[in-house]
């Protein structure tokens, strides 16, 4: 354990040492520090609604759905088709926000399906076995479906058509960052308005506390946790559509690195709490988009942007070490 | 009748899967037997017949038989009605595989017609009829026939490899011209697959009528027999195996060192490390960075740098071991995965370019020189990846009957209850952690010698997946599984070049079918059947608080 708090001080020392620096040096302006920001936001909005899945799904079955990057990619990927067909027929210029609409909807099914069908065939007949051996299983899906993808539509980098409405800028601010934030934050709020106020998110929410109590006040336990599956999908697939309207481009490869990170988001927060992910989802957005320029540029490291997945990985590697219950605490209830 | 529409149902998304993801069309050129049996009719073909054994079993009258027809016509429907979707709609946009030599080859080149719509029909019928029947034969000799038909296919498919090694007048005899067997071939191929299995069950049988079980000595002798067998085969190998196939004995080799550094850390102790890639990067750049001129930092040779190589392993799995070792098992998977993909983009980064190389990598590695030879030639490689992985295996045997054996399989077993025994936890996983990590450092400097440089790309999280997959394969703590899995993940996807793309979906696949069917991999260890037994009797005591569940999944 000595040696763990050493890295650990370490870290923090090179964090402290490396801002100092970078601040005392003046590279950045105001300005640029103000872009990193809301670039951090709304990539962190996106790491949230991933998140959300991972900690749900954690929350029921205590099981890290490592295909859930995968069922990200699926929305995103699939939307593109949509949106390629809408933006030829000069749809997506003329009608955005309907289009926008449909498109996370779109998104949001097609993820929501597979995320099912995954539980069904991948997850539900090991139910109850060993802990490792849903997670090999899962791993397993994660690369199934990603080689099936590549399979199905290509290896190569397929790039979004652009929404005209989302070019430009509003308080010098790229407005397409603003609606990706606002989408995030929106889709929250369905969320939590679904889990809060429907029958369905009322047995999500037993389960998730006492499986065999559930079962035995009469709910349903194997159609709460597909349903578990089911938003916990459509909130990836809406995050598939807000990280193509980011970055501008999906691939097959796409679902691996952000599905680490939301898994990361999910432990920061608190694994199994739902505003835990979020918070931790916004944290590592700002971290990761701040992080390189602040700490690393003043350690003298030439081309510091390369490592902001580093910086993430690193984040999840300590969290784990130092802190596995996350910031606002783990919420699991009795063990299954 | 609804079991034949559901299994009919999932063969046919299965079979759209297989074409549209491209698996039937790359198979098209391997030649099976003769000019016209492809790989992918027989690949649609196994695909019926499974669907179809799967409907009639269960049910035992003949209307199980019906349901297997039924289901199997259903799978050659749907594929008929890809092959019209394809010529009729241009998808090509969107599914790159949606070709219109795909529909040439569900259609047998026909076209979408009458004719090729009851072709496939007739075909999906019978092949689900034979796959019913199947459900009619005793268990031994259902699986005589399983095997006998895949080691067909298997020779099939390897004529190209085998083309060097056997002589000539039986490759001219064996396989047509025209790639694949000759139909005389298969038919002496697949005789000798069936007559081998019955002939032995046969003189068991008549031996255990005469005298009961042989005398120890006998059977000592005779495993001495097969060991010596063994030895010569794999000492042999590269002098009949020539230039190509001891290459891919080479990877397969390597591969087999990893999965017994892993098998140490996943097998035995329990622990899922995802990152195991690291220990191999950290080997291959550590013999990079000692040997190569290019960096200009030390120019040792091969064999001053190849302990010092496994050592700095050993230290870096130590090193990562200590923080994440008291995590539980889920967290410590994703938190090794974390540190493999740290060391890729440590490696690939502009910031360590000057030590390590970049994204360029390192090139010029030291070959090993012993006296007057230089090691330069994957066949004499061979012969220090056999040594690795003779080492690794003797070290494993002798772990595994060890004390510190015992205690990590307790470890495995319960941690809580381990600790109470007495175990230092966190000491034995350590050791597992840096046996393990010695091995992969190992293995990863062999491999930057061999193809004489290291680049970035080799260290991907998929040489990680690919080393789980092997060990779950052949069943997770099994030595010989190690062999198996290696050979058929590894070795397997080498000889069949179109096969590559599609090594990971396989993989994905493997992974999730073993854990769902066969846990216990397909050479189990012993212990591990009888844990998965226990396992599965405790499953079936606690049964009165799933009952609950199981109801509501009916209604």
């Amino acid at each position: 354990m000595v040696i763990a708090w050493a890295i650990g001080a370490l870290v923090l020392l090179l964090v402290l040492v490396g801002s100092y620096r970078t601040l005392a040096a003046g590279h950045y302006t105001a300005g640029q520090w103000f872009d990193f920001v809301v670039f951090g936001l709304a990539q962190g909005g996106i790491y949230a609604l991933i998140a959300l899945g991972y900690t749900m799904v954690y929350g029921v079955l205590r099981m890290i759905n490592f295909a859930h990057g995968e069922v990200f990619m699926s929305g995103a990927f699939s939307a593109f088709f949509l949106a390629n067909a809408l933006a030829r027929r000069g749809f997506l210029a003329s009608n955005p926000v309907l289009s926008l609409v449909l498109l996370m909807a779109f998104a949001a099914l097609v993820s929501m399906t597979i995320a099912v069908i995954l539980e069904r065939v991948a997850y539900r007949p090991l139910r109850g076995a060993p802990r490792l051996v849903p997670l090999i299983t899962a791993v397993g899906a994660s690369f199934f479906l990603q080689y099936t993808f590549r399979g199905l539509f290509g290896s190569g980098v397929r790039v979004y058509p652009t929404v005209p409405l989302l070019e430009g800028t509003i308080f010098g601010i790229q407005t397409k960052l603003i609606v990706v934030f606002l989408g995030a934050l929106a889709t929250l709020g369905i969320l939590w308005a679904f889990l809060t106020f429907t029958r369905t998110g009322l047995a999500i929410r037993a389960v998730a506390e006492d499986m065999e109590a559930a079962a035995l006040m009469g709910v349903d336990v194997n159609r709460a946790i597909s349903s578990t599956f089911a938003v916990g999908g459509a909130m990836a697939g809406v995050a598939g559509v807000l990280y193509a309207l980011v970055f501008a481009q999906v691939q097959f490869f796409m679902g691996f690195l952000p599905g680490i990170k939301a898994f990361t988001s999910a432990v920061l927060g608190g694994i199994g709490n739902l505003p835990g992910a979020a918070l931790g989802g916004l944290v590592l957005g700002l971290v990761e988009s701040v992080g390189p320029s602040l700490f690393l540029d003043g350690l003298g490291i030439p081309a510091a942007h390369q490592l902001k997945d580093v910086i993430a990985f690193t984040i999840l590697v300590l969290i784990l070490i130092f802190r596995p219950t996350g910031i606002l605490g783990e919420r699991l209830g009795s063990r299954v | 009748m609804r079991r034949a529409l559901t299994f009919g149902l999932i063969g046919s998304v299965v079979a759209w899967h297989l074409s549209l993801v491209g698996l039937v069309a790359a198979f098209a050129e391997r030649r099976l037997i003769g000019q016209s049996l492809t790989f992918s009719y027989v690949l649609l073909l196994a695909l019926m017949l499974l669907v179809g054994y799967l409907t009639a079993r269960r049910v035992s009258d003949w209307t199980g038989l019906a349901g297997a027809a039924l289901s199997g016509l259903l799978v050659g429907l749907a594929l008929w009605i890809l092959a019209l979707i394809v010529t009729e709609v241009n998808l090509r946009d969107a599914f790159v595989a949606a070709s219109p030599s795909l529909a040439q080859i569900l259609t047998f080149d026909r076209g979408v017609s009458a004719a090729s719509l009851a072709i496939l029909l007739l075909i999906g019928a019978v092949t689900g009829f034979i796959g019913g029947g199947l459900t009619w034969i005793p268990a031994t000799g259902r699986r005589t026939v399983i095997g006998a038909l895949s080691v067909t296919v298997l020779v099939g498919l390897l004529r190209d490899v085998l083309g060097p090694v056997l002589p000539a007048f039986l490759m001219g005899f064996l396989f047509s011209p025209a790639g694949g067997l000759s139909l005389p071939g298969a038919v002496i191929v697949l005789g000798l697959a069936i007559a081998i299995p019955v002939m032995r069950h046969v003189l068991a049988a008549r031996k255990a009528g005469q005298e009961g079980p042989l005398p120890a000595r006998v059977l000592r002798r005779r495993r001495l027999a097969l060991r010596v067998l063994g030895v010569v085969f794999f000492v042999s190998f590269p002098l009949w195996a020539k230039l190509f196939l001891s290459n891919v004995a080479d990877f397969v080799g390597l591969y087999i060192l990893m999965g017994l550094g892993l098998n140490l850390v996943l097998g035995f102790a329990g622990l899922l490390d995802l990152g195991y890639v690291a220990f191999f990067a950290i080997g291959a750049y550590s013999m990079a960075v000692l040997t190569s001129p290019e960096l200009g930092a030390l120019t040792l040779g091969f064999w001053t740098a190849l302990p010092i190589a496994v050592a700095i392993t050993v230290f870096s799995g130590i090193l990562i071991g200590l923080p994440v070792l008291r995590m539980r098992g889920d967290y410590l998977a994703i938190a090794t995965l974390g540190f493999g993909e740290i060391v890729r983009l440590l490696v690939l980064s502009d910031w360590l370019k000057p030590h390590l190389g970049g994204a360029q990598g390192v090139t010029r590695i030291a070959r090993p020189v012993l006296g007057p030879f230089v090691i330069d030639r994957p066949q004499e490689y061979y012969y220090l990846i056999l040594i690795g992985c003779g080492l690794g295996w003797f070290l494993s045997v002798r772990l595994r009957d060890s004390r510190i054996g015992r205690a990590w399989m307790a470890i495995r077993e319960d941690e809580d209850v381990a600790q109470a025994m007495g175990i230092n936890r966190v000491t034995a996983k350590l050791l597992a952690f840096a046996t393990g990590a010695s091995m992969g450092g190992l293995s990863g400097a062999l491999f930057a010698s061999l193809v004489n440089s290291v680049i970035p790309q080799s260290f991907s999280i998929l040489v990680s997946i690919n080393v789980v997959a092997l060990l779950v394969l052949g069943g997770i703590g099994s030595l010989p599984g190690i062999l198996v899995g290696a050979l058929a993940l590894v070795g397997l996807p080498e000889l069949l070049r179109e096969f590559q793309e599609y090594r990971l979906l396989v993989y994905g696949v493997v992974l999730v079918i073993m854990m769902i069917w066969r846990p216990a991999g397909l050479w189990p260890e012993e212990t591990r059947v009888r844990e998965l037994e226990e396992a599965a009797e405790e499953a079936r005591e606690r049964a009165p608080a799933e009952v609950v569940v199981a109801s509501q999944d009916g209604a």
